[in-house]
Parts: C-alpha cells; structure tokens; sequence
C-alpha cells in the first residue's frame, strides 16, 4: 500500500463517516457541521487526484454556502432544534429505495471498463485551470452550455429579486 | 548561492539532505514540509505578538496618547504580559453551550487566517506552495473564517451571540463580492491566479493600472476582517460583544489574535496584488532583500487599516449594506468590465498602461457623478417627507 492509497482510504472512511453522523444527527447545526466535513474530504480526494481548481472550487462554493444554510436552520427551527426535530416515520421504505439504488449504481459502475483500469498520469506542468478557462469560452468548447448556465442563472437571481421586493404603495 | 543572500533555500537543502540519509525519500520529503508548515504558520504567530504593540502604539497616537509604555522598552513586553494574563484567567463554558464547537470555534478562525499565508510568496522561490490557482484559494479559505463566526455565535448558546453571528453573515458574505470583483481584476492583468507569477508580471505595479480596483479591494477587506468602522459583528454599544461574548481567558485572546493577524495579511495580499510584492532593486539577487519590501509594502496596506480604525466611528447596519450593494459591487463590476476590454484591445502596445488608468478615471468620474444625483434625490424626498402633515403630526 503506497502512501497515497493510506491517503484515499482514511479519506474516504471519514466521508462516508461524516455522511452517516450528518443524517442521522437529530440537530440540524449539527448535520450541517458534518456535511461541512464532508464536502471537505471531497476536496481533498480532488486534490489526490490531481484536480487542484475543483479542490478550491469545491471548498469556495460549498463550505461558504453551508454557512447561510446553517443559517436558515438556526432561524427556522428555533430553539426546538434539540428536543422536537422530527422524525420521518416512512424512513424504513426511503431505506431501501436508498439501497436499491446504490446497489444499482454500483452494478452500473462495475461493467464500465474505466474503473478496473488505473488512470493514466496527468501532465501537471500543464496550467490545467487556463485550459479549463479557454475551454469554457471557446467556440469549440463548451461556451454554449456556459453561456446558457449563465443567463439561467441570471435570470434566477432577477427573479428572487422581483419576489422579495416590497410592494409599493398605491398598487 | 550563499547562506546570506538566501538563507531559507539554503538551509532547506541542508535539513533535506541531512533528512535523506536517514530516512527513505518520501519520509524526508514529507518532514521537511511539515517543518516548513510550522515555520510558516510560527511565523505569522510571533508577528501577531508584536503588531498589537504597533497598533497599539500607533491607535495611542492617533488619539494623542502614549500608549503601553511600562513593560520593557516602549512598552515592547505588553503583549507578552497580556499573553501571560490571558493564560492565567479562568476558562469558563457556559453551560448550556455546544461545547465541541464552542471549543473549536476560536482555532477554525486563526487557522483560517494562517491557511492564507501557505500561497503568500515572500521573496523569490521563498513560497508556501504556489498553486495555479492561488487567488481562488485565498477566496476559499475565507469562508473558513466567516464558519469560525458563526460555530462561536451558535455554539454559545447567547442571544447576543447569535446576533453577532447573523450580522456577520450579512457583513462577510455581502462584502465577498466585490472583493472577489476586485480579486479578478489583477488576475486579468496578469492573466494567471499563481501568487508567484502575479508579483513577476508587475514591472508596472497594478497600483498604477487599477488604481480604483486597488482601493475597493482594501475597503471591501477591512469589512471582511470587520474592523472598525465595520466592526458591526462586535459592536459593544448593541450587542455586548457579538459573537465572542462568552469567551474568556486566551480562547478570546486566539479570535483577538486571529483579527489582527488578519489584518495584517489584508495589508500583505494588497501589497502582492497591487505594490507589486517582493519586487525591488536587487529582489532577485537577494531573496531575504525581497522578504524585507513585501514587508515594507504591507506596512502600508496595514497603516491605512489601522489610520481607517482609529479614525472613523462604525456606520449603521443598512449604511454597511448601502455601501456594499449601492456603490462598491457596482463599481467593481464596471471597473472589471473595463478592464477586460481595454487590457484585451490595447495588450502588447504602449497605450496599455495609460489606457487602463483612464478607463479606472472615467470609471470613479461616472459612479462619483451617479451617486452625486442618487444622494440629492434622497434628501428631496426626505425633505418632501418632512413637509407631509402625517409626518409632522408624528413628530414631538
């Protein structure tokens, strides 16, 4: 076992761990502190895998968004955080659709012959986050998928705008 | 290359080459960048030590006073002393608090500031580790800070806290965007997010090309380090002391530490991203000369802080987010539009450099005369208001 393996293996224990406490933790800031946990060990199987801008990315856009979930939970549940959390009583049936799922993934997974074979090495002396830039704008790229990404969310950010604008009077 | 003109890279070949003998490679490599890691992070510990004596010194000043003048010469062994104290004072949790995180809490904070200093380059080859996507990770570790805030608010289990915790998510995340904007805008420049590469390319210092990016950027950091007259998240006349009112003894003291030390890497970020960095006459002959620039061009940023804080009384809550929204991330947003077209139609000529300082003037001239207009509308309306009979009738 190299040290990377040990690397990846207490890695991915502690998100899978992470995952587990975080849904079945009865306190929702407390749910919300393992997700961070495990959005974290996320990034850093980006990095083993040489993937330094998805590392960033991935702490950027998540752990900072979590802080506003964190949030909502505080300010919607009050102080019954601890004692009334409910309890969704139909969690056996979610249980095994769960299962079933991931069972499938993992069939589905298995027959593609990618995964049993070791993934070639990357170039790091390539600046990969330039290339990702220019791919994302140029025409031979992706710049239509990003520009439409784009402009949906633009037009969500206008649209929660207009929502929670006051009404004004006399209308 | 001799031990005086770089003593780091000289002294790190011969701990890694003591290290390779006794140890198979990886282990040595593996040592010596753990070394490098508490080097780097003792490094911004002790200065912390000595930067509260200078602000204190230089506040005293501001204020026409002396300032700590007993323990040692000026009053040097103050923070010492006050180290001493803080760890002789009881350390109370609350009772009903969430203890983990109410413990955690002050350490996320401090090691969410020192994670910055990991892509600082302090001189030639003298770099934590120089990621291609340096700035972005300065954005990211951010966020550790504003969850520092928010552990302690909620953990406490205090309403003032809690109070100090929320404002401080309406602060730091609002005033993320346009110091992003203003991030993105020597990233163009340079046309890399590398920390090394930024301080290469300057032969003119970014200063000069962007000067009006470079000052939203110091405005919008000072919020998010949320000094004075941003320190709406401690603010001692509303809310006690906001999210740190439980915390005593040297827990305080790591969240105390953590803000000054914070805002000295403001200082040090503004000096890599817009004084042009280690760079000086003869910075790449001797490094340790560049270490010395990098800390004198902080020393500006960090003055301006300081001056800002002992000068200005903090603004009300929806002053703060007026500031932001209304006037800063509109600005930033222009400014990056400008830059992107005018770098990208004048690159490589000599018009360059005076094109984008005037985009910069046209820029500050037209949101100076925009917001000129919006503040005579608001007080016509206030004044219209204020002849409304309903509203004279509520006034005593």
């Amino acid at each position: 076992m190299t040290a990377m393996q040990g690397v990846f293996l207490f890695t991915a224990g502690l998100i899978l761990w992470a995952a587990f406490m975080m849904v079945t933790r009865q306190n929702l800031v407390h749910a919300a502190f393992y997700l961070i946990l495990a959005l974290f060990g996320v990034s850093i199987i980006f990095v083993l895998l040489d993937a330094g801008f998805l590392a960033v990315v991935q702490v950027l856009v998540y752990i900072g968004a979590i802080s506003i979930i964190m949030i909502f939970a505080v300010m919607l549940t009050r102080g019954d955080v601890i004692e009334e959390a409910p309890v969704n009583k139909n969690f056996g049936w979610a249980l095994l659709l769960a299962a079933l799922f991931a069972f499938g993934l993992i069939i589905l997974i298995g027959q593609w012959p990618a995964v049993a074979s070791l993934a070639g090495e990357i170039d790091t002396s390539r600046d990969l986050a330039a290339e990702l830039g220019v791919a994302l704008v140029s025409p031979e790229g992706f710049v239509i998928p990003f520009e439409v990404a784009s402009v949906l969310l633009l037009a969500a950010l206008v649209g929660a705008l207009m929502v929670a604008r006051p009404q004004k009077k006399g209308k | 290359m001799s031990f005086w003109t770089d003593p780091i890279l000289v002294a790190n070949e011969w701990f890694t080459g003591l290290l390779a003998d006794l140890l198979p490679e990886a282990w040595a490599t593996l040592i010596s960048t753990i070394v490098g890691v508490v080097l780097v992070s003792s490094f911004g510990l002790i200065l912390v030590i000595f930067l509260i004596w200078l602000e204190r010194k230089v506040a005293a000043r501001f204020q026409d006073r002396i300032g700590p003048n007993r323990a040692g010469p000026y009053g040097l062994l103050q923070t010492i002393a006050d180290i001493v104290k803080l760890l002789t004072k009881e350390d109370s949790i609350p009772e009903k608090a969430d203890k983990l995180t109410f413990n955690l809490a002050p350490i996320v904070s401090m090691i969410a500031v020192l994670l910055i200093w990991a892509v600082i380059p302090f001189a030639p080859g003298w770099i934590g580790t120089d990621l291609n996507v340096g700035v972005l990770y300065i954005a990211a570790v951010g966020s550790f800070g504003i969850l520092s805030i928010l552990m302690a608010g909620w953990a406490s289990n205090n309403k003032y806290a809690l109070l100090g915790a929320f404002r401080a998510v309406a602060q730091l995340i609002s005033y993320e965007v346009p110091m992003l904007l203003t991030l993105l805008v020597p990233v163009l420049l340079a046309r890399s997010m590398g920390m090394m590469h930024m301080v290469e390319v300057q032969s003119t210092w970014f200063i000069v090309l962007a000067p009006v990016a470079g000052f939203i950027f110091l405005v919008s950091s000072i919020a998010e380090v949320g000094r004075t007259p941003f320190d709406l998240i401690e603010a001692e006349s509303e809310i006690v002391a906001g999210y740190h009112t439980e915390y005593t003894g040297m827990k305080f003291g790591l969240f105390f530490a953590a803000e000054f030390l914070h805002a000295f890497t403001v200082g040090v970020l503004f000096a890599i991203l817009y004084l042009g960095g280690w760079r000086g006459p003869g910075a790449v002959e001797y490094p340790i000369l560049g270490v010395v620039y990098l800390m004198a061009k902080a020393s500006i940023g960090y003055f301006i802080v300081m001056w800002v804080r002992s000068t200005l009384p903090r603004i009300r809550i929806d002053h703060m987010l007026d500031l932001n929204w209304k006037v800063l991330t509109p600005i930033s947003l222009a400014l990056l539009i400008a830059t992107a077209v005018l770098d990208k139609v004048f690159a490589e000529t000599a018009l360059r450099a005076p094109a984008l300082l005037a985009g910069n003037v046209v820029v500050l001239l037209l949101s100076w005369a925009l917001l000129r207009g919006m503040s005579r509308k608001a007080r016509r309306e206030r004044q219209v208001f204020k002849k409304r009979p309903e509203a004279r009738a509520v006034q005593p």
